[in-house]
């Protein structure tokens, strides 16, 4: 049953006429908004995702929940159609549970807060923000586990609740979800911090409305809405032409962190009129691992708006109103539509593809809008135990690494694919907890070659001061970051243990509760992006310029058939001869180079990996999809 | 298509204006209606009493402006000439000349020279700096090359970024092998012999100055000042800037980048201030030159060209320290800064007559952490564009600029683009009338023309598209000023706004009819309100140390000898300007946190309120402050993050030169009618000259304030009231 809205004025809004400019001020103002709530939040929060890497997102939406300011789309149509209970002024709603907001969060961490914000009695707009929380219980810190198999395992599950009645808040039930986790002051003050960027939505939410009037405000939210519609209307026209042929495209996550994989995440595009279709049919079935990713269709919209918007006029305020333009068909029963209680943690690596999954869909009908695949993931790193003094310590870190090439030029090195998040500098991991980092730094020639070249991965050396235990997450060990247009695959991720007795260990992409003694060093290797376009003409002295820069080898400069002498300077009439060579040698250049089959990486696994190659993914009866649909 | 380059060809755009500004003045310098040549002067001993003249100079990229003050007396004089960009020491010079004759000063009797510069962000935004080499702890070579990972932007925002290279090329870049902890212990000793052939390699490489930022030198500078120790050796007469002294705080990225920075602007700076310095020894023998600093200090000469990383702000904080000062005189000391400019507009928030600061600069692309005025920058001002995206129909102001050339469409110059001085035209705001002071010719209907694109785009009138640029400019400013008021606690209705620059008074009345800010305050001359602010403020120095440490595990006695111990090394950089203890004020500013926080505040007490109240009047200070910026306090220990002594010398009591009262009534002012478009609809106005004005005079609204480099525009149903300074008050009549 959806939610009641209880308003004690019962009259509409009336969609009043906007005058252009008052749209661009109302708009603008909503703009400012946002970006406060930010503030308030970054300074504000304890846990080191929130604070220094920004892994929290605000939003402003209209009456009937539809995003008008924000970045991931909205969540509140989906938490109104599954609340069952009233919706009052001065209430804050909490939940952190996926199956509960098809999809609007995808994990335990997040935890999605919403404040309905009423004028005069009537519902007038919303404020949500979701964040990351560092642990939310379960089986082990972090709250990520690897291998669970129900999301029973993962943490604390929050149905929606009116964490705030009327203004009050429900102090024991907040008791209660912070109790179940390992760092309950970090998510007391996160928590805190949150509800602080809602009130602040509230206060600009009224002021606007002081401004221009109740009707106003509402009217010109309507025509955003609208206004985003008619853009991306124009937008999908322009990149995905009308054709017979259906595009297709297909990518991978290696492994599902207990053996099997790779899981395949199909997608067919193609246009009928104005409106998009994205079609998941021939997807893998859900993992009976954590990998799953319960992925929200309206969110996926927004995915695509925000990748193309920026193609054209990155100034355009995406918010929902075009999602009537795009349809989104995901089976049920699948890794990316996972039947209750499937696990969820580790859903980021499938995140992440999604935005590969996209470039390479869209890339074949706008070649100007095809980017290599990047640094599609948000790897996590985590180390926790008793220190010396007897107290708890608990590291959750994401790790970086190399942006594609991609049209506009070259991958940035050691970066993020995500908005708004930044790296902890190292300085403050050694203040706060038993580490040593030493090193930090990209990886030379992790970046594929290319005109454009693929940024470089990172690889971080945590030395280990005091006994813990470890947990990784990463992906694209097995599979390569793509390049395009003749440009080859990026560098894949590696975990190298060297203990302290000198030996080596090679850790697999996923694992949890590996024991660390003290001088024993982990390098925590990330992954570079694809090349973009032939490397065979990428000027020679960029080449040269990052071999000196040790960003390319001297071997690896040789991938842009180019030949440096001792002193890195570039040999031209080698470099011509061997460019030339190439060229002959090399065949008809592709739109993708995945670097080989799933079929040949396999077989090649073991000696390139150090790590067997996983086996087919055995799927569960009852999570097939033909039980999942049978079952409705 | 946009792409990330945009605001490096913005701040081509205004480095180009400003020297097209030039070129005008040159020229305007070359017809004979500015100073003549400049006549030698003798020098003669200048007597060292403490009791003579000090001067005040701002160079803008136009007019060097300059104020002198009387130090027995108060009395000020003031004097403009023509920037000379080359060599600006030129213009300088010039002026100085100006204003002993006009004011029967000889020059030796001037004791102190302040000077506000923006010669170190020009360097930055030019890319002029040094070619700098680094050197940083093994495996952290690519400091600068990884950054803090930030790709700007929304959800996919990477897909167009494109990232610039870093200060330090990493070519440039070695290793040093080494280790400190956290603790500061050391965990391998330097390898000197290494480091030396190292800086063999890189001197091969000419560089021009030498940066060292070892990882977690802020506990532990001892290797750094080694390296430095082995650089002179090998590198003799390469400055070298060391992290350690120049900010010893936390967080490697920061502190390298801004070591960097110092040591890029470095030679630069100080090639100007020792060229600066020796001129004016010529002249007056024995002066004190003292440079602005980015938090509105004064720093010595010595302390300038060491640390040229404390004066990226220097030129906007001489604005907000002269707006202080004029503010005073009108009996206002909490403001909002207003200072409107072509390309840009700087705004900044002042409480009870002290700018907040902040913990870092931020120039173009680059960021230190170096204290500032809390100057935020919108990158949006007269010269900027206004388009209508096909995509959307939206009216949309800036970012890009249509900068000097072609400037806007109004100046004939090939402009095409609609900028928001255009729009201004249009409305009526700068009537041709009103540009009698020399400025360039311009012609409206081209103006007009440019408008009316936005207009048929958005299907409106012509005026009304005007308008609606008018407007969108105002909420990007509106958006501005939120982030220093509302963002931190502040009710823009308890402050004045006071504006400057060229744009800002056109655009002050209808912002604080936005805020609710009254009044509005118009300084007369926004040139001198800079150089006034340099000569009015305060020699300062600080000194600082990061100490992580929580409340617990730390005593009174320890943070105060702490303290005391930095009071002591800040005030020994004011001795040597000649300012003995007892005329230095002494603070604390403690920088804290809730434990596992990540920001933190600053608490500001004396060294008697430390000595009274410890760490716990720290700890409450904080508390009430983080109540007021966050609305609720945890229940989580205090952590100490750094500690600072800022030593001040003591203020100069300087009176504004009071304006002849009038007879209230301003008609002896009027020098024509027009026509302004407000609201909607067209208004009659009268357009007065602001020199002709009177202490006493009241302006009604709708009214426009005509002088040589600004004009103010007075909305109906607003008044205006001269005080006794000059400055304009604008008031709504209810």
């Amino acid at each position: 049953m959806p939610a009641k809205i209880i308003q004690t004025n019962p009259k509409p809004f009336e969609r009043v006429e906007v005058e252009p400019i008052t749209l661009d001020l109302i708009e603008n103002a909503l703009r400012n908004a946002r970006t406060e709530m930010d503030a308030v939040l970054f300074r504000t929060a304890m846990s080191p995702g929130i604070r220094e890497q920004h892994d929290a997102f605000p939003m402003i939406a209209n009456s009937a929940g539809k995003m008008v300011v924000g970045q991931f789309g909205s969540f509140i149509w989906g938490f109104t159609e599954g609340y069952d209970g009233d919706i009052e002024e001065g209430d804050i709603f909490l939940t952190n549970d996926p199956y509960s907001c098809n999809g609007a969060v995808s994990h335990l961490n997040d935890w999605l807060t919403m404040k309905p914000i009423f004028r005069d009695g009537r519902l007038v707009a919303w404020g949500a923000m979701f964040g990351h929380l560092t642990d939310v219980g379960g089986r082990v810190p972090g709250s990520l586990p690897t291998d669970a198999h129900m999301i029973y395992e993962e943490g604390i599950q929050i149905p929606p609740v009116k964490i705030y009645r009327r203004g009050e808040v429900n102090q024991e039930v907040l008791n209660l979800c912070l109790r179940n986790t390992r760092t309950e002051e970090w998510n007391r003050s996160d928590f805190n911090a949150i509800v602080a960027a809602l009130r602040l939505a509230e206060r600009r939410v009224h002021e606007i409305c002081d401004r221009f009037g109740d009707d106003m405000f509402y009217s010109a939210m309507e025509d955003m809405l609208d206004r985003n519609y008619q853009a991306m209307k124009a937008i999908i026209h322009m990149v995905i032409p009308e054709s017979q042929n259906k595009f297709y495209f297909e990518d991978y996550i290696d492994d599902d962190g207990i053996g099997m994989g790779p899981y395949k995440v199909a997608c067919s595009l193609w246009r009928e009129g104005d409106v998009a279709i994205f079609d998941f049919e021939g997807t893998d079935p859900q993992s009976v691992s954590s990998v799953n990713f319960l992925l929200n269709e309206e969110m996926f919209k927004m995915f695509l708006g925000a990748f193309t918007i920026n193609l054209f006029d990155p100034q355009i305020l995406f918010n929902d109103g075009f999602y009537p333009l795009v349809e989104v068909r995901i089976p049920k029963g699948t890794i990316l539509k996972p039947v209750r209680p499937a696990a969820l943690s580790c859903r980021t690596h499938m995140l992440g593809r999604i935005f590969d999954i996209m470039g390479g869909l869209l890339g074949q009908g706008a070649p100007d809008a095809l980017n290599a695949a990047g640094f599609s993931d948000s790897p996590h790193f985590m180390y926790s135990g008793y220190n010396k003094d007897g107290e708890w310590y608990q590291l959750y870190q994401i790790g970086f690494g190399g942006i594609p090439g991609r049209p506009v030029g070259d991958g940035p090195d050691g970066h993020s694919l995500w908005p708004a998040f930044m790296n902890v500098p190292n300085e403050f991991l050694e203040a706060y907890f038993p580490l040593r980092i030493v090193t930090y730094e990209t990886i030379p020639d992790s970046g594929g070659a290319g005109l454009h070249r693929g940024g470089n991965g990172v690889s971080l050396g945590y030395q280990f001061l005091e006994p813990g235990e470890i947990s990784i997450h990463d992906d694209r060990w097995l599979t390569y970051p793509w390049g395009v247009n003749g440009g080859q695959p990026g560098g894949r991720s590696t975990k190298l243990m060297v203990r302290k007795d000198g030996s080596k260990e090679h850790l697999p992409s996923k694992c949890d509760k590996v024991k660390v003694e003290p001088g024993d060093t982990l390098y925590f290797n990330t992954w570079g992006g694809g090349g973009w376009g032939d490397p065979l003409k990428r000027d020679a002295w960029k080449v040269a310029q990052d071999a000196k820069r040790g960003l390319v080898s001297r071997e690896g400069a040789f991938r842009y058939g180019v030949v440096l002498r001792d002193d890195l300077t570039v040999d031209e009439g080698e470099t011509k001869r061997l460019r030339e060579r190439m060229a002959g040698e090399r065949g008809e250049i592709g739109m993708f180079d995945r670097g080989g089959t799933v079929e040949e990486l396999k077989a090649r696994c073991k000696a390139e990996t150090h790590l067997d190659p996983p086996s087919a993914p055995v799927f569960q009866k009852w999570m097939r999809r033909d039980a999942a649909v049978a079952a409705e | 298509m946009t792409t990330s380059d945009d605001p490096v060809r913005r701040y081509e755009a205004r480095i180009a204006e400003l020297e097209a500004r030039l070129r005008r003045m040159e020229q305007f310098v070359g017809s004979g209606q500015m100073p003549e040549g400049v006549e030698a002067v003798a020098s003669r001993p200048a007597r060292r009493s403490g009791q003579g003249y000090r001067l005040g100079i701002d160079v803008g990229g136009t007019f060097t402006d300059l104020m002198l003050i009387d130090e027995r007396s108060g009395k000020t004089y003031v004097a403009k000439v023509s920037s000379t960009p080359k060599d600006s020491s030129i213009g300088v010079l010039n002026g100085i000349e100006k204003i002993c004759r006009e004011a029967g000063v000889d020059p030796a009797e001037i004791n102190h020279v302040m000077h506000g510069t923006t010669v170190a962000t020009n360097t930055v935004l030019t890319g002029s700096g040094a070619l700098v080499g680094l050197v940083t702890t093994r495996g952290y070579r690519q400091v600068l090359q990884i950054a803090r990972s930030y790709v700007p932007g929304g959800l996919g925002g990477w897909v167009i970024y494109n990232k610039t290279d870093p200060l330090a090329p990493l070519e440039l870049t070695v290793e040093a092998h080494e280790r400190i902890g956290a603790d500061g212990t050391v965990v391998e000793p330097l390898d000197e012999r290494r480091m030396r052939e190292d800086l063999k390699a890189l001197k091969e490489g000419g560089i021009e100055a030498l940066t060292v930022s070892l990882f977690n030198s802020y506990a532990n500078g001892a290797h750094e000042r080694k390296i430095r120790d082995i650089a002179a050796d090998v590198l003799p007469g390469v400055p070298v800037s060391i992290s350690s002294e120049v900010m010893p705080e936390m967080y490697e990225y920061e502190r390298t980048e801004t070591t960097v920075v110092n040591s890029y602007i470095r030679p630069v700076v100080s090639n100007y201030v020792e060229n600066l310095q020796a001129e004016l020894d010529r002249r007056m023998s024995g002066v004190h030159l003292q440079i602005l600093r980015s938090d509105g200090g004064l720093s010595s000469s010595q302390a300038a060209k060491s640390a040229p990383v404390n004066l990226l702000m220097s030129g906007p904080a001489g604005g907000v320290s002269g707006a202080i000062w004029i503010a005073k005189q009108s009996g206002y000391e909490n403001l909002l800064t207003f200072d409107m400019g072509g390309t840009s507009t700087d705004v900044a928030l002042i409480e009870s007559g002290v700018a907040q600061k902040r913990r870092e600069t931020r120039v173009a692309d680059v960021t230190v952490r170096a204290p500032s005025i809390d100057v935020r920058t919108v990158g949006a001002g007269g010269g900027s564009i206004a388009y209508v995206p096909e995509l959307t129909k939206a009216l949309r102001v800036g970012p890009q600029s249509a900068g000097a050339d072609p400037g806007p469409a109004a100046y004939m110059r090939g402009g095409e683009e609609p900028t928001v001085t255009d729009a201004n035209i249009v409305l009526g705001y700068l009537p041709g009338a009103a540009r009698l002071g020399g400025d360039m010719a311009m012609d409206d209907s081209l103006a007009a023309k440019a408008v009316q694109k936005v207009a048929d785009a958005l299907g409106l009138p012509l005026k009304r598209a005007a308008e609606g640029i008018y407007n969108i400019v105002n909420e990007n400013m509106f958006g501005a000023l939120r982030l220093v008021s509302v963002e931190q606690g502040y009710d823009p209705r308890n402050f004045a706004l006071i504006a400057f620059g060229g744009a800002g008074p056109l655009h002050a009345n209808a912002l604080a009819r936005l805020m609710g800010s009254w009044p509005v305050i118009v300084p007369p001359g926004p040139g001198v309100l800079c150089a006034s602010g340099d000569a009015t403020t305060k020699l300062r120095d600080e000194a600082s140390r990061t100490l992580v440490v929580r409340f617990e595990a730390t005593s009174n006695g320890e943070i105060a000898a702490a303290l005391d111990e930095l009071a002591g090394q800040a005030a020994q950089s004011l001795e040597r300007e000649g300012l003995g203890r007892g005329d230095q004020t002494v603070e604390y500013e403690i920088d804290l946190r809730y434990s596992g926080q990540g920001t933190a505040l600053s608490v500001t007490m004396s060294p008697e309120e430390f000595r009274q109240e410890g760490l716990e009047g720290v700890g409450r200070r904080f508390d009430a402050l983080h109540e007021q910026m966050f609305t609720f306090n945890l229940d989580q220990p205090h952590e100490l993050v750094n500690l600072r002594a800022v030593v001040q010398g003591r203020e100069t009591m300087v009176s504004a030169r009071e304006m002849e009262s009038g007879t209230g009534d301003p008609a002896r002012a009027v020098t024509a009618e027009t026509t302004v478009y407000v609201d909607g609809q067209d208004r009659q106005a009268k357009i007065y000259a602001r020199d002709r004005l009177m202490a006493g005079d009241r302006v009604p609204g709708p009214a426009i304030v005509t002088e040589m480099d600004a004009t103010t525009l007075i909305l109906p149903d607003h008044y205006a009231e001269v005080d006794r300074v000059g400055s304009l008050l604008i008031r709504p009549v209810n």
